[in-house]
């Protein structure tokens, strides 16, 4: 007897500046992953590009991330970019860019499973990320708490470690997160990759070769739009990131308070 | 993973796949022609592979300040022959730092073999963030005396996609796309390579270079 699987999508945010091999490796680990625990079935992956807003220094134009990523994904037959959140005037909170593809993905399948089987499993959306962005919870002023609660506790993660980072101690080190570890799936990638779009930028400027390390497509459009320059990695040099200013703004649960 | 039965498999002599990459250069009015050529199992071959010959050709333009005129791809290089008027031609074989290692396993390589590699044509070396080959050569002799012909590329980003990583991951059923070209992976799975019975092909045979030389002098 088979058991039911909940079906899955994985939703990947992020800069993308540009997208690598590494960003679509984690969509394939992942699946993977969740397969082998028997209870799910992931069904699809979203690339969500971050908008021009969020201020990041050495962000190129999201109509450019966005189309590089289209051409990553060009041959994936279940990983698709969505450029919602890159199109919204201001920067958009990660458990808001959740909330709107949830609600999507809920209605489509609503739409294609229909009311005669009320048994089957209703999908799941869970936000597949590095270890690295584990760590970023604990950075002042990014996260609002209520936020992190329902990305982990209402959506889930799932967690690929890269290098030598240690994602199982960033959710023991926090006491929210381990609260809610269940629905904390860590990947271990046992290749170890540390490309990362930050030293595909930097050989970039140097004028190096990046081939094998994103796909042909992306790089002939890199080129021909001459993108990943010194200039363009002084772009939103002295900014804040947005997520900083615009949560300062508002009245934030805080454990200074 | 830094074993030396790791080291040692890969100079299994299955298959060997040349590769050319075609460097001209001006220097002055001479012009310098650099090969670099990748022996190895190719089991498969890897996007890792491949950047080695991206690091290398980075490294040695980088190092002689010289603009490239013309690049040949390793499409054509393969059609094309080297003729044999062009002097100022230089033959470098491209390796990891396991193989630069391998020439400390006994009986592994011929002494003489190892003189004429780094003497009379050189070495491009690939190095990972856990080894020193400068360090090595350093503990080597033969090695130190050729230590000009010995380039040595730093490979700041590691990207460690092993063969062997590669063919354990299909065995299990696990995804490599990213890891190699699809195409090669399309290729794998029409021909059913790497299963469990192609990995314990040879499971009991001394390698070939380990056969022929022990008993030759290894100092």
């Amino acid at each position: 007897m088979a058991a039911r699987r909940v079906p899955l999508v994985l939703l990947a945010c992020g800069s993308f500046n540009p997208i690598t091999n590494q960003h679509m490796r984690l969509f394939e680990l992942a699946r993977d992953h969740m397969h082998s625990t028997g209870q799910y079935q992931v069904v699809g992956g979203i690339v969500s590009p971050v908008s021009d807003s969020y201020g990041k220094q050495g962000l190129v134009l999201a109509k450019h991330r966005v189309a590089m990523a289209e051409l990553a994904l060009q041959s994936s037959n279940w990983v698709t970019v969505d450029e919602w959140e890159s199109q919204q005037p201001d920067w958009m909170e990660t458990v808001v860019t959740m909330r709107y593809h949830y609600g999507r993905i809920l209605k489509e399948y609503e739409r294609s499973v229909g009311m005669h089987n009320n048994s089957n499993l209703s999908p799941q959306l869970k936000l597949l990320c590095g270890a690295d962005f584990l760590d970023t919870f604990k950075i002042p002023g990014l996260w609002r708490d209520d936020h992190v609660e329902e990305l982990v506790g209402h959506f889930g993660l799932v967690c690929v470690s890269r290098g030598e980072l240690q994602p199982e101690r960033a959710v023991h080190e926090s006491d929210l997160l381990s609260h809610r570890r269940h629905n904390i799936f860590h990947v271990r990638e046992w290749v170890k990759n540390e490309t990362s779009a930050t030293e595909v930028r930097r050989a970039l400027r140097r004028g190096l070769s990046v081939k094998y390390l994103l796909p042909d497509s992306v790089i002939e459009y890199i080129h021909r739009h001459n993108l990943y320059t010194e200039d363009s990695e002084m772009r939103n040099k002295s900014a804040v990131l947005r997520p900083l200013v615009k949560q300062a703004q508002e009245p934030v649960k805080s454990l200074d308070d | 993973m830094r074993s030396t039965e790791i080291s040692v498999r890969k100079y299994q002599f299955c298959s060997k796949i040349i590769f050319l990459l075609t460097l001209v250069s001006m220097e002055g009015h001479s012009i310098t022609k650099v090969v670099l050529l990748a022996c190895g199992s190719f089991n498969p071959i890897t996007n890792m592979h491949m950047r080695m010959f991206e690091l290398a050709r980075d490294h040695l333009e980088d190092t002689a300040e010289q603009n490239i005129d013309d690049v040949d791809t390793i499409k054509y290089a393969k059609k094309r022959r080297i003729e044999e008027n062009h002097h100022d031609l230089q033959l470098m074989l491209l390796c990891g730092a396991d193989v630069l290692e391998s020439f400390g396993i006994p009986n592994m390589w011929k002494q003489e073999d190892i003189a004429e590699i780094v003497g009379r044509h050189g070495l491009v070396c690939i190095s990972r963030s856990n080894s020193d080959p400068h360090k090595f050569i350093h503990q080597s002799d033969l090695l130190w005396k050729y230590r000009k012909n010995i380039h040595i590329v730093r490979e700041w980003v590691t990207n460690d996609i092993s063969a062997t990583h590669v063919r354990r991951s299909l065995r299990r059923g696990q995804s490599v796309r990213y890891l190699l070209p699809d195409s090669v992976i399309h290729y794998i799975k029409e021909h059913g390579l790497y299963s469990s019975e192609s990995e314990q092909k040879n499971a009991d045979v001394v390698l070939a270079p380990l056969q022929r030389y022990t008993g030759a002098s290894s100092s």
